[in-house]
Order: structure tokens, then sequence, then C-alpha cells
């Protein structure tokens, strides 16, 4: 199956800036998503890494038809969710939905998980008639690996990986095809963390599910993913399989975050070649002219500043990169540790 | 406790000396649900020029251990029932507030993980620096400026006098964490508490933070207790580990030791779980279950309930923390058959 679920094209998403209470002016744009295309595939899962304040969750929002784009367009089969409403907009919503970060905030603490995860159902009636809500309620509880007989209890009463198990159940409450993950194990320990995400990866290979997995550990996103995508201030950088990215990466700040990650090995502490980047990611307010990595890149030249390096695939690469310089770099260590 | 304190097993000619030893704490925390023991008898030390990681998943006890070293654990609810917490052969747990503030700085400092929280967001970050030279070492408004702009200099932080009257909101949180490191170093500690100083950060500004720290230690010949969960963090910096579980020290090794051949359990299946750069495709080995409720937890070994070795025994018999030679300790019962399969 190679049939693209979703398609996006030029994505746009700037917020506005606004000074005074009264007379509001608008005095700049962030420019959290700015220009970003990819397709999802049926069945896949793209992984989308990148720091704080690169744009990942604001792409999220805008996949989940949270917020309008201010240009560009996510296409779903080929139909503009930006454009649906009313009943076409509701029937869409139930094939895209999205399990949060954080399983502290995003249940309801006085709902039961019974009328947290049965909630979708009456929105979405069509898919399961009322007699046997309960009863989808407990299956799907039993899916997501809790007690179906916990039915009744209150979110305070669940750990944090139980929390986010309850979360994925809602999730998949209405058999959606496509799951958005906005860093759906970043607030949980590792060992539970290891438990949840086999639980996406066994629930992927049952219902054929694709996700967009958002993440800034790259670790976990090689795990889960089929391709990755890396995003740097509101753009995508270098997009390819997993292999391509994490083996062959091409752009200079691919290549830094990956050195970055701390292995879990000593034996390579002498051998391990960071490359350390100078000061922090500029304000997506006035991003730098040209490519926006430039002011913190090694090889940054002239043609930098001027020119937006697009995201193409160069000579010597078999993927796509958006640096003008872009080419391949042993990240050593990040593969050979025992 | 002693035979275990032999030093320099790397021979790396650092000075001698047990800076801080903490022995039998034991902590709990009493609620109105019940009491929670949260700290059950935790023995670790750390020597100057040393990194100690103290590794643990949430609720394990790493950082109300050292919140009792600081003194700064909050009565009620937290409350010492046994044990010392030794300073230069000192037990701090004896000693006056006045005496206690003294050492606060000067001999111990701490850094918090959440910078946006352990910084007044009122004051300048400058003037909170500057703060301790005044009150501390009585100097000048002007000095204490001068010194505090040095100390934000030696952190890195670029054009260190125009940011000593930012105020912290102003930073970003990267060089929040570099003035953190600043306010706690100010006073020239001799041991220095890291409480997940880079969790709330991004990659790359972790690794920058990370470098700071392990250059300014090596200048100073500081001790230091790194507390984190994250297991990468730590084969890169640490020289000793001490994992806790349930409020124990299950295990304590070198840290090569530990990650090549770990001696507990609960060790070797935090070293499974967790997702690495090199292998794709196979399912995670997790931990099965949860981690306990303090308020009860299970007799015998707190991990018996989440163990694929556990026997009968586990269930019956708190193993102690056994020392297996070279440094290395574990409370398992089953520690020996760990070490020495192939």
């Amino acid at each position: 199956m190679t049939e693209n679920i979703i398609e996006v094209r030029d994505l746009v998403k700037h917020y506005p800036v606004t000074r005074g209470v009264v007379f509001k002016k608008t005095i700049g744009h962030v420019k959290a998503v700015d220009g970003v295309s990819f397709e999802l595939k049926a069945g896949e899962t793209l992984g989308v890494v990148g720091e704080s304040g690169c744009g990942k969750s604001t792409l999220a929002r805008v996949l989940m038809n949270l917020e309008k784009p201010t240009a560009g367009q996510v296409l779903y089969k080929g139909q503009d969710i930006s454009k649906l409403s009313g009943g076409a907009l509701r029937r869409l919503r139930r094939q895209i939905q999205l399990v949060m970060q954080d399983p502290y905030t995003s249940l309801n603490p006085r709902m039961t998980v019974g009328d947290l995860i049965g909630e979708p159902f009456e929105i979405h009636p069509e898919v399961a008639p009322k007699r046997s809500r309960r009863d989808k309620v407990k299956e799907l509880l039993d899916l997501v690996g809790l007690n179906p007989e916990h039915i009744n209890r209150y979110p305070h009463q669940f750990s944090g990986g139980q929390r986010q198990r309850i979360g994925i159940a809602r999730a998949l409450a209405l058999r959606p095809e496509v799951i958005v993950c906005d860093e759906p194990v970043s607030a949980l320990d590792v060992s539970i963390q290891a438990q949840v995400m086999n639980l996406l990866e066994k629930l992927q290979a049952e219902f054929g599910l694709s996700y967009v997995f958002i993440a800034h550990d790259l670790s976990v996103v090689r795990h889960l993913s089929d391709r990755v995508a890396v995003m740097y201030l509101g753009k995508m950088v270098e997009v390819g399989t997993e292999d391509e990215i994490y083996e062959r990466p091409t752009h200079p700040y691919t290549q830094a975050l990956l050195s970055a990650v701390p292995v879990p090995d000593p034996t390579v502490r002498e051998s391990k070649a960071i490359i350390r980047l100078q000061g922090d990611v500029p304000s997506p307010v006035s991003p730098p002219s040209g490519c926006r990595f430039r002011t913190r890149c090694w090889k940054a030249q002239d043609v930098c500043a001027q020119e937006v390096p697009l995201l193409q695939i160069r000579r010597g690469s078999d993927h796509p990169s958006a640096c003008h310089f872009a080419e391949k770099r042993e990240i050593v260590a990040t593969h050979e540790a025992a | 406790m002693s035979e275990q304190s032999a030093p320099g097993a790397d021979g790396s000619g650092r000075p001698s000396g047990r800076l801080l030893e903490v022995d039998g704490l034991r902590v709990e925390f009493r609620t109105r649900d019940g009491v929670a023991k949260v700290i059950n008898g935790v023995t670790y030390h750390v020597d100057a020029g040393e990194t100690l990681a103290v590794l643990g998943e949430s609720g394990s006890g790493k950082s109300v251990t050292a919140q009792t070293i600081m003194g700064i654990l909050d009565t009620p609810p937290g409350f010492v029932t046994a044990g010392q917490v030794r300073f230069h052969g000192k037990d701090m747990l004896k000693m006056s507030p006045e005496q206690r503030r003294r050492i606060r700085g000067e001999g111990i400092a701490m850094i918090f993980q959440d910078s946006l929280s352990a910084l007044n967001p009122v004051f300048t970050v400058g003037f909170q620096i500057a703060e301790q030279f005044r009150i501390r070492r009585g100097m000048s408004r002007s000095d204490a400026k001068k010194r505090a702009i040095e100390m934000l200099d030696q952190v890195k932080i670029p054009n260190a006098k125009g940011r000593y009257s930012n105020y912290p909101h102003q930073f970003s949180g990267g060089m929040r964490q570099r003035a953190m490191i600043a306010m706690s170093l100010a006073l020239d500690p001799e041991v220095l508490i890291a409480d997940e100083p880079t969790t709330a950060l991004d990659v790359t500004v972790q690794a920058q933070i990370m470098d700071l720290l392990g250059e300014l230690q090596r200048e100073r010949q500081m001790g230091m207790i790194l507390i984190t969960h994250d297991l990468g963090v730590v084969a890169d910096v640490a020289d000793r580990i001490a994992v806790m579980y349930a409020g124990r020290i299950v295990e304590e090794a070198d840290v090569y030791d530990l990650y090549a051949k770990p001696a507990h359990p609960y060790t070797l299946g935090l070293l499974n779980s967790i997702p690495r750069m090199d292998e794709k495709g196979q399912e995670l080995r997790t931990i099965k279950g949860l981690p306990p409720n303090l308020m009860n937890i299970p007799p015998g070994c707190a991990f018996n309930p989440r163990c694929p070795m556990a026997q009968p025994v586990c269930r019956e018999k708190v193993p102690p923390l056994l020392q297996l030679g070279r440094g290395r300790a574990s409370a398992c019962h089953f520690a020996e058959e760990l070490v020495n399969r192939d």
C-alpha cells in the first residue's frame, strides 16, 4: 500500500504578535510553521523530530484541524480539511485522532474512565449504539492493557503510564485511520515508556493505523518510525527513511542533533565526536534570512544568508535535505554501541 | 561502609577525602492517607573531584535524599527517622539551623531541574547572584556586582555585563540553567548536587550544559551528585552510579561495570528498556508492572513483583546491599549469578 492518506502542501501557520490592549496593533508574526510539505502513507509511521519551538506541536494542531493554516493545505485523501464544515468535518474528525503529551492534564479529573473513553461515541453515535457502549469501552480498556473492571475509576487512581493508555484507548475508540501522537511518551519513566511504545506498535499492526509521531527524543522516534522528518524553526530541514536520517544524515542540523544524543554506553565516551552548536535557537518572530540554521552552522557561507535552501535531493545523497552544502558525515558512535 | 571507600581504584590521583556521606538514611512522609516510606536506608558517599550519578525513576527517592542533604526537606510531611548525613565527618542532621546555613552554598550547593521556578521572577538574575556575595562575603554592592558578572562570564553567558540586569523570563531555558549554575557555584562549594539539571532542555543545549558542568567540576575539583533518570547522560559523565528503587539503593557500581554487567535485575531491566539508536524493529524488553506504592511496599525485595528472576525467598527476605568487590554492591539475592552469567 502506498496510498497517501495525508498530504501536506506548503503549510504555513503564523500567529500574530500584538501590542496594546484597546488599540491592538500587530507588530509581527510568530512563524511557527513556515512552508512545510510532506505526505503520510497508509500504515506507516512518520516521525517528526525537532527541539522546542521548532513548530512540531503547531503542526499537530493544524493536522487535527484545531487551527486554520495561514496558507497551504492539508489534504486528507485528497480533500482539503480546512474547507470542510458541518457533517463532513465531523466525519473527518473520526478518522484523525490525537494522543497528547501530558496524561495528567489531558484527562478530565471529574469524569470516570468509562465516560472519558466513551465520550467520542456521544458525538459519533453511529460507531456504537448506546446499549453497547460500555462493552465497547471495556473492550478498548482490555486492548490497551488495562483492567476492564476499572471502568468506573477516576484518572487520579491511575499512574502516568496507565493514564497514557487511557488517552490511547480514547483515541482508538472511533477506529481512526490516522493517529497524531504529540510527545506521547516523553512524560513517562523509561520502563513505562517502553511499555507504551510496544503498545503503540502492537495497535498499529492490529488496525493498520498510520501514525504521525512527534517527539524530541531521537532514539524513541527511530524505534517507531518508518520515515523521519527533522524540523528546525518552522521548516523541515531533512526528510528520509529512518535509515537515511540516522545513518546518512546530510543536513548539519540533523548531524548536530544526532551527535548530541547521549549514548547509554560509557565505553564510547572517548570516541564520540559531539558537534557543539553555539548559542540558542533564534526567535521565530524574526528568523534569520536565507537558511534559518546558518546562525549556528559551522558550514555557513554568504550564500546561506541570501538564498533559502530548498528541501530537495542533492548530489551525492539519496534523500531530500535543505542545505546548500549537504553532505554525508559519519556520526561516530551512535550506532556502534555494543 | 569503610572497605568500599578505597578511593581511586582508577588511580586518578584526586585529592583523597570523603566529602559527603549519607549513611542509613530513612525518611518517611506522614500524610493524611498514611505513612509513605520514601527512603528506606540509603547509603552513599562522594569524594572530591568525582561524579556520583544517582539513577532512578520518579518516586524512587533520589530527589528526597538530595533535599535531606541540603536541609530543605518539607517538614511536615517529611521526617528523617534514622541515619546520618555527614559532611567532612560531621553529622549535619544534628547541627543547628545556623550551622547548616553556613554549609549551604559554601559547602554544598544545589542546582534544580526547573530553572524558571527556582529563580525569583521579581529580581534580576544578576541581583540574585550578587546577593550571595553581599550577605555571605560582606562585599559592597559594586564589588558584588563585579563578581556576579564574572560568574555569568564563567558559565559562558554572552554579554554578561548586559545580561546582569535581565529578569529570569528574559533568558532562554539554557541560559537560565547557566545562570542557576553560576548561582550555585558562586561561593565555591565543595559538593554540587545537580537534580535533573538538563531534563527540561533540548539535546543540543543539554550537551552544552553537561560540558560546562564537567569543565567547572574539573577546574574546582568538586564532588558532584548527579540525580537523573537518563541512562544516556549518566553513561557520558558519571564515575560511579547508585541505582535507586523504592527508596533503597539496589545497585552501586563503577560506570563501566554497571553498563557492561548489571548486578541487579532492575538495572538490567532499565538498560533493556531504553530504545537504542542502534537497534530497531524488535519489541522493547520492558519491565512489567508498576513501581510499588510507597505506603505499601511489598514484603521482601521491593522489586519482586516485577522481577523476572523472583523466587520464594525474594518475597520473604529483604536482600541486603552486599559488596561484590571492586566497589560493586547489589541488593539482590541472586546478584552473584547475575554477575557471573555470560
